[in-house]
C-alpha cells in the first residue's frame, strides 16, 4: 500500500510539474526555436568536418569582422575532432593551422626593442579579436559590444538551434511595433517589447530587437566545397561550428561515456548476482 | 551496539600494531564485523552513496584547483577565473569529464542527501537515542550548501556572480550589523575579486570539514547502531547480520546504480542542472533576465520570495533549514517508523510533494501564471493564480507539517509494532490477521 | 517469516552451493570494482600531465644575429634557459684540444655543434646534476660553473669536474637559415 501511495504521490508531483512548467521565463518572450537537426545530436552523434570547415569559413568571412572568439586558438582548428583535423598530425604543426594562423597580424612585443609589433600569427595564438578591447568594440557599433562567441552555443538555451533560428529569423516588425534606429527586429532574440507596442497588450509580439543587422545573403561565402551558400546554409554550418567550438570535447565526451555505461552495467550486474547469492541464507 | 570486539589479529606485524594503534581493529568493528538490522531497504543504502559522493568531491575538486585561477581579474574571454575553466574544459587532458564530474556531482550529492534525510524523518531515525546523530546531519548539510554556493561562484560566469550578489545581501537584511556583515562578506563595496578568493579558500577548506563531521557522524550511528524500517531496536543477534559482506555489497551494488544515473548526467546532459547564462561571464554592470539559484536551493529560494518583507523572508528562509535541527523534540511518538503511524505517513507524503512544488516555484518567476489561460484575481498583493501565492500557501505547509507532527506526538493511535526485527509478534489489541500482513509489506 | 529464526550469524563461508560458481562472481564484483577505480584514477592523475596549451608552445625560433662574437644570450624554452653563446675561436681550440682528456662525459667538441656551426653553442642551461643554472665566465675550464654545488663545465659545455653526471644537454634544434635555428 505504501509503495502505491508514493507512487501515485510521485506522480501527482510529476503531472503538477509538466501542467505548471511551461509558464518559465514570462518575463522576456521569444518565438519557438525552428527544429533544425544536426549531426551531433544523440548519444551517438559526431560533428560533420566538412560542415564545420564551411562554419569556420562563415564565421572567418563574416561574423569575425565584429566577434571575437578569445577562447579559441588557431591550433584548435586541427585538434581531434575539430574543423582541420588529419589523424597523426599534431595540432601545432599543422599546415592548415599554420596556414590559417599566418594570415593574422597579432600584436607581440620585440625582444630586443621593447617595441610594440605585429607578427604573423602561429597555431599556438588565440583567435585575433576584431577589436582591442570591449569599449573599442562599443565605440564601433553603436554603443553594443558584439559578444564573444566562443561559447555562444552553450550560453543560450537552445544552443546551435538558437543562433540558427536567430540568423535567419530576421523579419519586417509587425505594424505597430517601433524599432529604434540601430534596431532589429527579431522573433527569436529573447527580449520583452511592451514598451514598444501600440496594438492591443495581449498582442505584445514576441522576441525582441537586436543591434546586430542581419548578417547572412545568399552567396556571401563561397564554400570551398561547392555547397550552394543560401542563408540557412550559412547559418547551419556556422551554428554547427560555434557548437563543435563551444565544446571541442563533445564526441570524447560522448563515446567515453558509452564505454563508462557499459562497464557499470555489467558491474551492476555482477554486483546485483553477488548480492542475490550473499543474502541467500538470510530470512529478513 | 559497542560491545566487545571481535578482531583478531593473525600475523605478528598486526598484533604489534594492535597493541600500538589499534586502528585494524577500529575499521573490522566498525566496517567488517559491525552487527546491522537484516531488514535495512534500499533507502538505507544513500549513507554510503553520500560517502561516495563526498569522496569522489574532493578527489576531483583537489585536482581541479590545481588549475583553476581563482582571480576575477579581466582578461580577454572573461576573467582569469572564467578563463581557467574554459582551460580545464579545453586543454587540461581529460579536463572536461573532471569538471563534469564535479558540477554534476554536487546535484548528486544533493539528490542523494535530500533522499537521506526524507528517509530519516520517515522511519524516524531522528529519535532517541539518536538526536545527536541526526544533529551531525544537519551540520553536514548546512556545511554542504555552504561549499556548494561558494563553488558555485568559482566559475566566475553571470549566475555565479549574481548568486554571490543575492545571497551574500541576504545578510544585509539583518537589523543593525547587516550592513558591516556584507561588506566583511565581500572585503569590498560589492563582489568582486577579494570575495572570489576567500569563496575559493572556504570551497577548498569546508569539505575536509565535512569530512571531520561525517567521522562524528558515523561514531554517533555506531552508538546506538542502525535504526531500521521497523523502527524496533535490535534485541538479539538474530535481528542482525555482519555489516561485511552483506551490507558492503548491497551499498556497493546501490552504488553502482547510483553511479550510473550519475555517469547519464556527465557524459550526455552535463549542462542540464546548469544555466546557460554561467556560460556568459560576470558582468557586474548586467543582471541576466532570470536569476534561478541551482534546483537544490530552489525550495528555499521560494520561501524567501514568498515573504513580502525582506527581514522575515530571510528568516523564514533560515529557518526552514533551523527548525530540521530541532525535529528530535517536535516529533515525540515513541513509535520511530511511520509505517506503523499512517495519520504522520499521510502528511509526510504530502510534505514530500510539497517539497518539490516549493522548488518548482522557486524556478519560476513570483508572477508567472500557474494556469496560463486562468485570468486569476488578485488577492491582498498579488494574483492567486501566480507562484507568489502558491509558494505562500505551501511555504505554510512546509512549516505546518511540523506543527502537525508536534500535535500527533500526543493524539494519533498508532498500529501495533512487531516486538523485534526478525518476529513480527503482534503487541497491544489484536487486528485482524491481514492488516499486519499488509503492514509487513509496506517499506 | 517468523518460523525460520537465524540462530547466530549467517555462514559467510562457503555455503551449498556449488562453491567454485559461488567464489566466481564474488571475485568478479570484486575485480570490476578495483578496475573501475584504477581506471577513474587514471583521468585524475594524468590531468597533471602538461596540458595542450602548454605542448603548443614546445618550439621557440631565434635570430642568431643578434649575438655577438664571445657573448650569450639566455632564450626560455618551455619554462627552462637555454644558452645561445658565439664563441671566440680561442674557446673553440681550447674546447677541441681537450677531446681526448678524460672526462666524465666523453664527447668530442664536434659533437656538440651542428656541423660547420662551430661558433654557436647552444645548450640547455641546467646543471645536470641538481637543475640549477650555471654561471659563464666561472670555474677551472675557461666555462661554466654551477653556484649550487660547484659543478664546472669547459666551453663546449663538458662536464670537467664535480657533480654533476652529464654534459649540459643540447636542445632538439635546427638552422632554419644561415642566421636562424628553431629550438624544439
Amino acid at each position: 500500500m505504501l509503495r502505491k501511495t508514493t507512487l501515485i504521490a510521485a506522480f501527482v508531483g510529476l503531472a503538477l510539474g509538466a501542467a505548471l512548467a511551461p509558464g518559465a521565463l514570462a518575463a522576456t518572450t521569444q518565438a519557438p526555436l525552428k527544429e533544425v537537426s544536426w549531426s551531433f545530436e544523440g548519444p551517438f552523434g559526431k560533428f560533420d568536418q566538412a560542415q564545420l570547415q564551411r562554419g569556420y569559413k562563415v564565421y572567418h568571412d563574416v561574423c569575425s569582422t565584429c566577434h571575437s572568439m578569445n577562447l579559441l586558438s588557431y591550433r584548435n582548428l586541427a585538434d581531434k575532432g575539430g574543423p582541420f583535423y588529419k589523424e597523426g598530425v599534431n595540432p601545432n604543426e599543422s599546415p592548415y593551422a599554420k596556414a590559417i594562423a599566418k594570415d593574422f597580424m597579432v600584436p607581440d612585443i620585440d625582444t630586443d626593442t621593447g617595441e610594440a609589433i605585429t607578427r604573423p600569427a602561429t597555431p599556438s595564438d588565440h583567435f585575433k579579436a576584431p577589436f582591442a578591447n570591449e569599449y573599442a568594440a562599443k565605440a564601433a557599433n553603436g554603443g553594443s559590444a558584439p559578444p564573444d562567441l566562443s561559447l555562444m552555443a552553450k550560453a543560450r538555451e537552445g544552443g546551435p538551434s538558437y543562433i540558427y533560428s536567430v540568423l535567419t529569423g530576421f523579419t519586417a516588425p509587425p505594424a505597430g511595433l517601433t524599432v529604434a534606429p540601430g534596431k532589429y527586429y527579431n522573433p527569436y532574440f529573447a527580449g520583452d517589447l511592451t514598451s514598444f507596442w501600440n496594438g492591443a497588450a495581449n498582442q505584445v509580439p514576441p522576441g525582441g530587437t537586436i543591434s546586430m543587422p542581419p548578417p547572412l545573403k545568399p552567396n556571401l561565402v563561397a564554400f570551398d566545397d561547392g555547397t550552394k551558400a543560401t542563408v540557412s546554409e550559412e547559418a547551419w554550418d556556422v551554428a554547427a561550428f560555434l557548437a563543435w567550438a563551444a565544446e571541442p570535447h563533445q564526441e570524447e565526451r560522448k563515446q567515453t561515456g558509452f564505454a563508462v555505461l557499459i562497464y557499470l552495467f555489467i558491474f551492476a550486474g555482477v554486483l546485483y548476482a553477488s548480492y542475490r547469492q550473499i543474502w541467500s541464507k538470510i530470512d529478513h | 551496539m559497542s560491545g566487545h570486539s571481535t578482531y583478531k589479529p593473525k600475523t605478528g606485524f598486526t598484533r604489534w600494531l594492535d597493541s600500538r594503534l589499534p586502528i585494524i581493529r577500529l575499521g573490522w568493528d566498525s566496517f567488517v564485523d559491525f552487527p546491522t538490522p537484516k531488514n535495512l531497504n534500499y533507502w538505507w543504502t544513500f549513507g554510503g552513496i553520500l560517502a561516495l559522493c563526498l569522496g569522489i568531491q574532493i578527489a576531483t575538486g583537489v585536482v581541479l584547483a590545481m588549475h583553476y585561477v581563482p582571480s576575477g581579474l579581466a582578461a580577454p574571454g572573461g576573467s582569469l577565473a572564467f578563463n581557467s575553466v574554459e582551460h580545464i574544459m579545453r586543454d587540461v587532458n581529460h579536463g572536461w569529464m573532471i569538471r563534469y564530474i564535479h558540477a554534476n556531482g554536487a546535484s548528486m550529492f544533493f539528490l542523494a542527501v535530500y533522499i537521506h534525510m526524507f528517509r530519516g524523518i520517515y522511519y524516524g531515525s531522528f529519535k532517541p537515542p539518536r538526536e545527536v546523530l541526526w544533529i551531525l546531519g544537519c551540520i553536514i548539510y548546512l556545511l554542504m550548501m555552504a561549499t556548494a554556493f561558494m563553488g558555485y561562484v568559482l566559475p566566475w560566469g553571470q549566475m555565479s556572480y549574481f548568486g554571490a550578489v543575492v545571497i551574500t545581501n541576504l545578510f544585509g537584511a539583518l537589523p543593525i550589523v547587516g550592513k558591516s556583515i556584507t561588506t566583511w562578506l565581500w572585503g569590498g563595496f560589492a563582489v568582486d575579486n577579494p570575495t572570489l578568493n576567500r569563496f575559493f579558500s572556504l570551497h577548498y577548506l569546508l569539505p575536509f570539514m565535512i569530512a571531520g563531521v561525517v567521522v562524528l557522524h558515523i561514531w554517533a550511528l555506531h552508538v546506538p547502531g542502525n535504526n531500521n524500517p521497523r523502527g524496533v531496536e535490535v534485541k538479539s543477534k538474530a535481528d542482525t547480520v555482519p555489516f561485511h559482506p552483506y551490507y558492503t555489497v548491497k551499498d556497493g551494488f546501490a552504488m553502482v546504480v547510483f553511479l550510473i544515473l550519475f555517469a547519464s548526467f556527465v557524459f550526455y546532459m552535463p549542462d542540464a542542472l546548469g544555466h546557460p547564462d554561467n556560460y556568459v561571464p560576470a558582468n557586474p554592470l548586467v543582471t541576466p533576465a532570470h536569476i534561478v539559484p541551482e534546483w537544490y536551493f530552489l525550495p528555499f529560494y521560494a520561501i524567501l520570495r514568498a515573504v513580502p518583507d525582506k527581514l522575515t523572508g530571510v528568516l523564514c528562509m533560515f529557518g526552514a533549514v533551523g527548525v530540521l535541527f530541532v525535529l528530535p523534540w517536535i516529533d515525540r511518538s515513541k513509535t520511530r517508523s511511520m509505517r506503523y503511524r499512517p495519520t504522520a505517513r499521510l502528511f509526510f507524503l504530502i510534505f514530500i510533494v510539497d517539497c518539490l512544488l516549493l522548488g518548482l516555484c522557486g524556478s519560476h518567476e513570483p508572477d508567472d501564471k500557474i494556469f496560463a489561460n486562468l485570468a486569476g484575481f488578485t488577492f491582498i498583493d498579488s494574483n492567486l493564480n501566480s507562484y507568489t501565492w502558491l509558494s505562500r500557501i505551501l511555504g505554510l505547509y512546509y512549516f505546518g507539517f511540523y506543527v502537525i507532527l508536534f500535535f500527533l506526538s500526543w493524539t494519533e493511535k498508532p498500529l501495533p509494532v512487531p516486538e523485534s526485527i526478525s518476529e513480527p509478534v503482534l503487541k497491544g489489541p489484536a487486528l485482524p490477521k491481514g492488516a499486519t500482513a499488509e503492514a509487513e509489506k509496506k517499506g | 517469516m517468523a518460523n525460520t529464526v537465524v540462530e547466530s550469524y549467517p555462514p559467510t563461508e562457503h555455503g551449498a552451493d556449488d562453491p567454485n560458481r559461488r567464489d566466481f562472481i564474488h571475485i568478479a564484483a570484486a575485480t570490476a570494482a578495483v578496475g573501475g577505480v584504477a581506471v577513474f584514477a587514471w583521468p585524475l592523475i594524468d590531468e597533471m600531465n602538461p596540458s595542450a596549451d602548454v605542448l603548443a608552445l614546445a618550439s621557440i625560433e631565434f635570430d642568431l644575429s643578434k649575438v655577438s662574437l664571445g657573448q650569450q644570450v639566455v632564450v626560455k624554452w618551455q619554462g627552462k634557459p637555454v644558452f645561445v653563446r658565439y664563441r671566440t675561436p680561442k674557446e673553440i681550440a681550447e674546447a677541441v684540444k681537450d677531446d681526448n682528456a678524460p672526462m666524465k662525459d666523453p664527447a668530442t667538441d664536434a659533437s656538440r655543434h651542428k656541423p660547420g656551426k662551430a661558433q654557436y653553442l647552444i645548450l640547455v642551461g641546467v646543471c645536470t646534476h641538481l637543475g640549477c643554472v650555471p654561471n659563464f665566465g666561472l670555474g677551472d675550464y675557461g666555462g661554466w660553473l654551477c653556484p649550487c654545488h660547484g659543478s664546472v663545465y669547459d666551453t663546449a659545455g663538458r662536464i670537467r669536474k664535480g657533480p654533476a653526471p652529464l654534459n649540459l644537454l643540447m636542445p632538439n634544434y635546427a638552422f632554419t637559415s644561415d642566421t636562424k635555428i628553431k629550438i624544439g
